[in-house]
C-alpha cells in the first residue's frame, strides 16, 4: 500500500469545521468567565491592599483589624493645612494643642478604625450557623438516605428541600426576623409586653417574644437558609457511598446505627466537607438576613464583653456587627476620598475572609479524601 | 465436559461419608421482592449438614442469591420484600420468631460477597470491624482474633508485616480471602458465600477453594456458584435450582454422576442455563 491510500485521510468536513467551532465557543466562555473574575479580584486586591499597610514600622496596619470602626474628624487650619483624625485621638490631640485653630470641621462615620467588629461578628455567624445547620442537615440527610423508603410522600419531601434551596434571601430573612427575633420562646422573670403568648413555670416564665436581634436569631435564619443546600448534598455524598460498605457491616452484625456511623459516614465526610464549603461561602456573604435579625448600626463593642460580663445567654441574644452588612453601611456613606481606605480594606478583607473559610474546607476534605480511597 | 466424571473420582472430597447434624432446615420457603406479588422462590425445602459444603447452582436469575440471603435475614433490608410462606430454622430455631434478633443471628450466620469489598481501612481494621461492633476493645484479644482468622483464611503469611496498611492494596483474590478471614472473625457457625471466586483468576480461585475444603473443619459453608467443575471440586452436598425451584438435591458424587431429574443432567452438562 502506497502513502497516497492512506486510509484515514482526514476529511475537511462542515461536521469537522462545527466541532471546532463549538471547542472555540466553550474554550472562549471559559476565558471570558476568567477574565472577569481576575479583573474584579484584581480590582478589589488593588485598591483594598493599602489599607492592610502603613508607611511606618511594622507596616502592617494591625490596628484595621484589631480596632472597631470610628469617625474620623476633619478639618483644616487657617493655613488651610488639612488634618484627620479618629475621634480617640482627637480629644488628646485637642488638649495638648488647645489653641490650634479649628476650620470647617466635619466627621466621616466609619472612616477610621478598623473592622474588628464585624470580622468578628461575621466568623461568630458563620461558626453558629454551620453548627446549626451540619448538625440538623446531616441527621436529616441521614434519615433520608438510610431510613426512609422511597414513597411518594418522601419524593414530595425532597422535592420542597430542593425547592427551597431556591428561595430568595429576602424570604428567609422575614421569616427568620418574624420567628426569631420575635416569637421564639426564652425564659424570663418579667414578660414583655410584646410577648405572643406566655405560661408561668416556676417563678418565671417561658415567654413567645423572641430573641430581638441577635447572634442566635441570625444564626438560626442562616442555618435555615442553607439547610436546603446542605441537606441536598449531605445525601448525595451519603447515597454515594458503596452499598458493599452496607451490606458487609450488616453482615458481620453490626445495626443500622453502627452501620452508619461505621461503614458509611466516615466515606461520606468529604462530600459532607463539600457541603460545608458550599454552605459556607453561600452564608458568609449574605446580608439580607442578618441585617434584619442579627446586625444594629448602634453595637460597637466586641462580642466577647458580653460573655465575659453578662454570661453566655448574653452573648448570644446580643446583636453583633457583620462584614457584609459594615460593607453596605460604608458604601451608603456620602462620597469623600478618605472613607475610600476603609471601604476598600473592608471589602478585601471580606473577600480575604469567605476564601480562607473555602480553603479550609477544601484542604481538610483533600486530606480526608487522600486517606480515604475505594 | 465429558471427562467430568473422571475428573469427580480424583477428588479428595466428601467420599467418607460421616454422619452430619442438620445445621440449617428451610422448610417449604416462599418468597417475594414485591409484597407476596409474584414469588421468587416457590416453596424450597432442604437442610444442610454440619461441618459440611453445600453447593447452590442453577441458571442466573433462578434465585440463588435469593435464598442465601434468606438464611441470615439480609433481604430484610429491602422493604418490599417478604417471606410468603414457610420457615426456616437454624440451630433449630425458627429465624423469623418474634424475639429473634437478625444482628444476633448475623453474627451467627456470616457471609461473604461475589464483588470482594473491603472496607477502606487497614487490614487489621477490617478483621477486627466485626469484634469491634460487638464491642470487644482489647487490644491482646482483637490482636488474637485478628492472627486467628488471617491465618485460617490462609492470608497470614501474606499480610502479616502489612497488617496496618490500606486493604485495598491487596490483589483480587487477597481481598476476598481477607473478606472470608473478616467473616469468620467473630466465629460464625455459618458462612454464606455468594459466588465467592467470580471476580478471581484461577490461581485466586484454587486458594479459596483450598481454603473453604480448610474451613468445613469448623464452619458449616454455604455456596452458590456458577461453575460446575467448583460445586464438584469442592461441595458435599449440590442443589440445583430451577426458576425459584429445588429442582434435585443430593449428594455433590450423585447429582454429578447420577443425577435422577433430566433437567439436572442438562444443566450439568451444559445443554442449557
Ligand atoms: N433486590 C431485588 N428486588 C427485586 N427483584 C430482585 C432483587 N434481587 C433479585 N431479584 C429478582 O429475583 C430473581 C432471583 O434473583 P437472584 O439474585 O436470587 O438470582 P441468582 O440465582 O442469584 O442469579 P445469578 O446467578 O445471576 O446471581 C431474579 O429474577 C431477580 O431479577
Ligand atoms: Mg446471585
Amino acid at each position: 500500500m502506497t502513502a497516497s491510500e492512506n486510509p484515514f485521510k482526514a476529511k475537511r468536513s462542515w461536521t469537522q469545521f462545527r466541532g471546532k467551532l463549538g471547542v472555540g465557543t466553550f474554550g472562549a466562555a471559559t476565558y471570558f468567565i476568567l477574565f472577569c473574575a481576575v479583573l474584579i479580584f484584581g480590582q478589589i486586591a488593588y485598591k483594598g491592599l493599602p489599607t492592610f499597610f502603613k508607611s511606618e514600622a511594622p507596616y502592617v496596619n494591625t490596628e484595621f483589624f484589631t480596632s472597631n470602626p470610628e469617625i474620623l474628624r476633619v478639618w483644616h487650619d487657617a493655613e488651610g493645612n488639612k488634618f484627620s483624625m479618629p475621634d480617640k485621638d482627637f480629644d488628646i490631640w485637642r488638649e495638648k494643642n488647645p489653641d490650634a485653630v479649628i476650620l470647617d470641621p466635619h466627621a466621616l462615620n466609619y472612616s477610621a478604625g478598623g473592622i474588628a467588629g464585624p470580622l468578628v461578628g461575621t466568623a461568630l455567624l458563620v461558626f453558629f450557623c454551620m453548627i446549626i445547620a451540619l448538625s440538623i442537615g446531616i441527621s436529616a440527610a441521614i434519615y433520608l438516605s438510610e431510613y426512609c423508603g422511597k414513597g411518594r410522600i418522601m419524593s414530595l419531601i425532597r422535592l420542597s428541600i430542593l425547592n427551597l434551596a431556591g428561595v430568595p434571601s429576602i424570604v428567609f430573612a422575614l421569616f427568620g426576623w418574624g420567628i426569631f427575633c420575635h416569637a421564639a420562646p426564652v425564659i424570663v422573670d418579667h414578660v414583655d409586653e410584646r410577648s405572643l403568648f406566655a405560661f408561668s413555670i416556676g417563678s418565671s416564665y417561658l415567654s413567645f417574644q423572641g430573641w430581638g436581634t441577635s447572634l442566635l436569631a441570625g444564626s438560626c435564619t442562616l442555618a435555615i437558609m442553607v439547610l436546603p443546600v446542605i441537606i441536598t448534598a449531605c445525601e448525595e455524598s451519603l447515597r454515594a457511598v458503596p452499598g458493599g460498605f452496607r451490606e458487609a457491616s450488616f453482615a458481620l452484625g453490626s445495626s443500622q446505627w453502627q452501620t452508619i456511623r461505621k461503614a458509611v459516614l466516615p466515606y461520606a465526610l468529604p462530600g459532607i466537607l463539600t457541603a460545608t464549603v458550599l454552605g459556607i461561602t453561600r452564608v458568609a456573604g449574605e446580608t439580607a438576613p442578618i441585617m434584619l435579625t442579627a446586625t444594629s448600626t448602634d453595637k460597637t463593642d466586641m462580642p466577647m464583653q458580653a460573655l465575659q460580663n453578662e454570661g453566655v445567654w448574653a452573648f448570644f441574644t446580643q446583636s453583633v456587627q457583620a462584614l457584609p452588612f459594615h460593607i453596605y453601611t460604608l458604601a451608603k456613606l456620602p462620597d469623600d476620598p478618605l472613607s475610600k481606605p476603609m471601604q476598600n480594606g473592608a471589602t478585601f478583607a471580606f473577600l480575604l475572609l469567605v476564601m480562607g473559610f473555602a480553603f479550609i474546607s477544601i484542604v481538610l476534605r483533600n486530606r480526608v479524601r487522600k486517606k480515604l480511597k475505594w | 465436559m465429558h471427562d467430568m466424571s473422571n475428573e469427580l473420582t480424583t477428588l479428595p472430597k466428601a467420599t467418607k461419608k460421616k454422619k452430619s447434624s442438620t445445621v440449617i432446615e428451610v422448610d417449604d420457603i416462599g418468597f417475594s421482592y414485591d409484597h407476596g406479588k409474584t414469588e421468587t422462590l416457590k416453596g424450597i425445602s432442604m437442610t444442610v449438614p454440619k461441618n459440611q459444603v453445600t453447593a447452590l447452582i442453577g441458571p442466573s436469575g433462578c434465585g440463588k442469591s435469593t435464598l442465601l440471603r434468606c438464611l441470615n435475614r439480609m433481604n430484610d433490608l429491602i422493604d418490599t420484600a417478604k417471606i410468603t410462606r414457610g420457615a426456616i430454622r437454624i440451630l433449630g430455631q425458627d429465624i423469623h420468631a418474634a424475639d429473634v434478633d437478625a444482628i444476633e443471628l448475623r453474627k451467627q450466620v456470616g457471609m461473604v460477597f461475589q464483588k470482594y469489598n473491603p472496607f477502606p481501612k487497614s487490614i487489621y481494621d477490617n478483621v477486627a470491624y466485626g469484634l469491634r461492633i460487638q464491642g470487644v476493645k482489647k487490644k491482646s484479644v482483637l490482636d488474637e482474633a485478628v492472627e486467628r482468622s488471617l491465618k485460617s483464611a490462609a492470608l497470614w503469611d501474606e499480610a502479616k508485616d502489612r497488617l496496618k496498611d490500606s486493604a485495598l492494596g491487596l490483589s483480587g483474590g487477597q481481598q476476598q480471602r481477607l473478606c472470608i478471614a473478616r467473616t469468620i472473625a467473630v466465629r460464625p457457625k455459618v458462612i454464606l458465600m455468594d459466588e465467592p471466586c467470580s471476580a478471581l483468576d484461577p490461581i485466586a480461585t484454587a486458594k479459596v477453594e483450598e481454603l473453604m475444603l480448610e474451613l468445613r473443619r469448623d464452619f458449616t459453608i454455604v455456596i452458590v456458584t456458577h461453575s460446575m467443575q467448583q460445586a464438584s471440586r469442592i461441595s458435599d452436598n449440590t442443589a440445583f435450582f430451577y426458576l425459584g425451584e429445588l429442582i434435585e438435591y443430593g449428594p455433590t458424587t450423585q447429582i454429578f454422576t447420577n443425577p435422577s431429574v433430566k433437567q439436572t443432567e442438562d444443566y450439568i452438562s451444559g445443554r442449557f442455563g
